[in-house]
């Protein structure tokens, strides 16, 4: 029988480090692994005495790519935990810093990360040299995220002004203004980025997926809300652990998750959009129907082009909240600690990003889980690798690797997330 | 500072040990710089951006994040072997960051609280800064460093000069923006007096107190700021929680938060 080996060490272009091991004998996918090599850090279990209102900067840690995810979730659950509730403006304000991270992650990846995989470069900086007003124009638009965050968040990574019950400190009216100019900008910029990755060659790859993803109308969501699938599940958030296993395999410092009766499912972008498409925005509805992109979206390829689509979205969000944005009385509602537990989920870029807690009447933490979006999706990029190789076992081994690695990036992997994710290594036998 | 030879472009590499990735997105972040700094360097290996890798040796290696697997402690020394000039970029990697804080715990618990099967995990009891391992040429400190801090080491290291940045407190900053002080005259408890600078105060300039991401200033006095926590009616749990964080492992951090959590008797 045939045999080849195909080794990549190091998955690049991806947040973390990991590797990918398929075993091929034959003209037989015999395992598909994405080894998590990140090393463990053990958050679940330093949150455990620490106090709750601690938890949304001590989670931002896990991931430096998406920290309002981890902020927005860590906050929400505790909010729920002590019966908190917050004002309309307090929250639009979240969603407006929730876009800033939307489009800042979306573009990085789009076109810093993925888009050199479909014009065969090997990193931004040498598609630059001959696309530089692409590159140039993506990197402005993904300043504009960051200044979104910058402002509501004092700064990119790591902002340090969210806080349980609201903001440490809101803008005011006029001081939000400042972003309408770029955002009015960008908004034009992310509807270009659609149509030109949308004219990117896409393999011919189709899966059936369960999507899973909040849903909250009439809002695409950001946070709150209930968690749906495609499949018709329909799970307030305190059901979700219950439905939702994590199992641990040998190969990987990340647990993968499945729902239970069910199997792997798939959080993110093209979960999102395909739950939720009513509901996008004008601009980024429109974008998406040009594209001839309508639910269900099941080429993961494709969803580079969500991505741009769902830029659109944060950046028309973005202008809606800052019309109608008036300065609360108060930046946030205080809290009186008890006994409680409470879970939180918000969309981070790469997908929902669960967090529950259970709190003492002393306001420290007794117990931690978090379910971040990267570790959900690992069951569904161990098979759509398993499928990619197998449909393209003909192709030599460089653009089998090449292949591989694309198909792993269509998930915006964290693997800083996922650990608490790659080399490839494929093994022909 | 020796400088890098002229002659071609030197060579960077990025490199990652056990962090959450920001200080390395803070150069991809440098939105308006980033095109040109690149340019003048050759990206010889930085896995987040590209998958281009280039052999070494390696003239400037930044590395983020903290050593925590056998593995690491490995890795660590063949990169520095490889690098003239080696810098750690960031609280994992100048004080093992959060992740440290298994250093006052039983790791073994830890991992039975995270993993259902322990066996499968390869993991140090403490979580150390790089230059526990190797010696560092410049650390910058930050959880996460600053943008502007770290284009700061670049062009100094291209340029063969010393890295301006500052080691006075967060409290100079905090002064020179004009802010009110959150201890004075809001008695919220605050880092500023004895961490360094380099975030831009941000914490007091929304309203907050200073969680130490730039970890100790130059001769930092804990204990004393420890007292004047107490007279705003922090307990030592709250004290050694405030100084136990994203520089837990620092000295000067890790002196205060100890001695708080066995306080001598009073009176």
């Amino acid at each position: 029988m045939r045999t080849r080996n195909l080794k990549v060490d190091l998955l690049a272009r991806v947040e973390g480090e990991g590797a990918l091991t398929v075993r091929i004998r034959g003209d037989q996918v015999q395992d598909a692994k994405l080894s998590i090599y990140e090393p463990p850090r053990f958050f679940e279990a330093f949150l455990v005495g620490r106090h709750c209102a601690e938890a949304p900067d001590i989670t931002a840690r896990i991931c430096g790519i998406c920290p309002i995810a981890y902020q927005i979730s860590a906050s929400r659950a505790i909010e729920e935990a002590f019966g908190v509730s917050i004002d309309p403006m307090v929250r639009a304000l979240r969603r407006l810093i929730y876009c800033g991270e939307w489009i800042e992650s979306h573009v990085l990846h789009v076109a810093m990360l993925h888009a050199p995989d479909f014009l065969g470069y090997a990193d931004a900086i040498e598609m630059a040299k001959d696309h530089p007003d692409v590159v140039r124009t993506a990197l402005r638009l993904k300043k504009v995220g960051n200044d979104v965050m910058a402002l509501l968040g004092g700064r990119e990574i790591h902002p340090v002004n969210v806080r349980i019950g609201g903001f440490y400190k809101v803008p005011t009216r006029s001081e939000l203004q400042a972003l309408r100019p770029s955002l009015e900008w960008a908004l034009e910029a992310a509807d270009q980025m659609a149509d030109l990755v949308a004219g990117f060659p896409f393999p011919e790859f189709h899966r059936s997926y369960e999507f899973v993803g909040l849903r909250n109308p009439p809002e695409y969501p950001l946070f709150d809300g209930k968690v749906v699938s495609s499949a018709g599940v329909e799970l307030s958030l305190d059901q979700f652990e219950e439905h939702f296993p994590e199992e641990h395999v040998e190969h990987s410092n990340a647990l993968h998750s499945a729902r239970r009766g069910a199997g792997g499912y798939q959080v993110g972008p093209m979960a999102r959009f395909n739950l939720n498409f009513d509901l996008l925005t004008p601009r980024a509805k429109q974008a998406a129907k040009r594209q001839g992109l309508e639910p269900p979206v099941t080429n993961p390829f494709r969803s580079i082009v969500v991505r741009a689509v769902e830029t659109i979205f944060a950046c028309e969000e973005a202008l809606r909240i800052l019309d109608l944005y008036q300065e609360p009385e108060r930046p946030f509602e205080d809290f009186e600690p008890r006994e409680a537990k409470g879970c939180g989920c918000s969309e981070a870029p790469r997908g929902i990003c669960f967090h529950s807690y259970e709190v003492g009447s002393d306001g420290l933490i007794r117990r931690a889980h978090i379910m971040p979006p990267t570790a959900q999706n690992l069951r569904c990029v161990e098979e759509d690798l398993a499928q990619v190789v197998a449909k393209n076992l003909d192709k030599p081994d460089t653009e089998l690797q090449w292949l591989c690695e694309q198909a792993v990036r269509n998930y915006d992997p964290c693997i800083s997330c996922a650990t608490h994710f790659l080399k490839l290594r494929v093994e022909r036998l | 500072m020796r400088a890098i030879p002229k002659a071609k472009r030197p060579k960077l590499a990025v490199w990652k040990f056990a962090s959450c990735d920001g200080c390395q997105l803070s150069i991809l972040d440098l939105e308006d710089q980033l095109l040109e700094v690149l340019g003048s360097v050759e990206l010889a290996y930085f896995p987040e951006a590209t998958r281009a890798v280039l052999k070494g040796p390696y003239d400037i290696s930044l590395v983020e994040g903290s050593i925590t697997t056998r593995h690491d402690a490995k890795r660590i020394q063949e990169i520095r072997r490889n690098s003239a000039f080696l810098v750690s970029i960031g609280a994992c990697a100048t004080a093992g960051g959060i992740q440290a804080l298994r250093n006052y715990a039983n790791l073994r618990n830890y991992i039975q609280a995270v993993y259902p099967r322990p066996e499968f995990i390869d993991s140090l009891d403490k979580s150390t800064p790089i230059r526990n391992h190797v010696f560092v040429d410049f650390e910058l400190r930050g959880c996460p460093v600053s943008k502007e801090q770290l284009l700061e080491v670049l062009n100094a290291l291209l340029n063969g000069r010393k890295p301006n940045i500052p080691a006075y407190s967060v409290c100079l900053e905090c002064k020179r923006k004009g802010n009110v002080c959150v201890m004075v005259a809001a008695s919220r408890p605050c880092l500023g007096p004895v961490t360094q600078a380099g975030c831009g105060a941000i914490c007091p300039s929304f309203h907050r107190g200073c969680y130490g991401c730039f970890g100790p200033a130059e001769s930092p006095n804990g204990a004393s700021l420890a007292a004047w926590l107490r007279r705003l009616g922090q307990d030592d749990e709250a004290i050694v929680r405030l100084f136990r964080s994203f520089n837990a492992a620092s000295e000067a951090f890790h002196s205060v938060s100890t001695a708080h959590e066995n306080p001598k008797p009073q009176g």
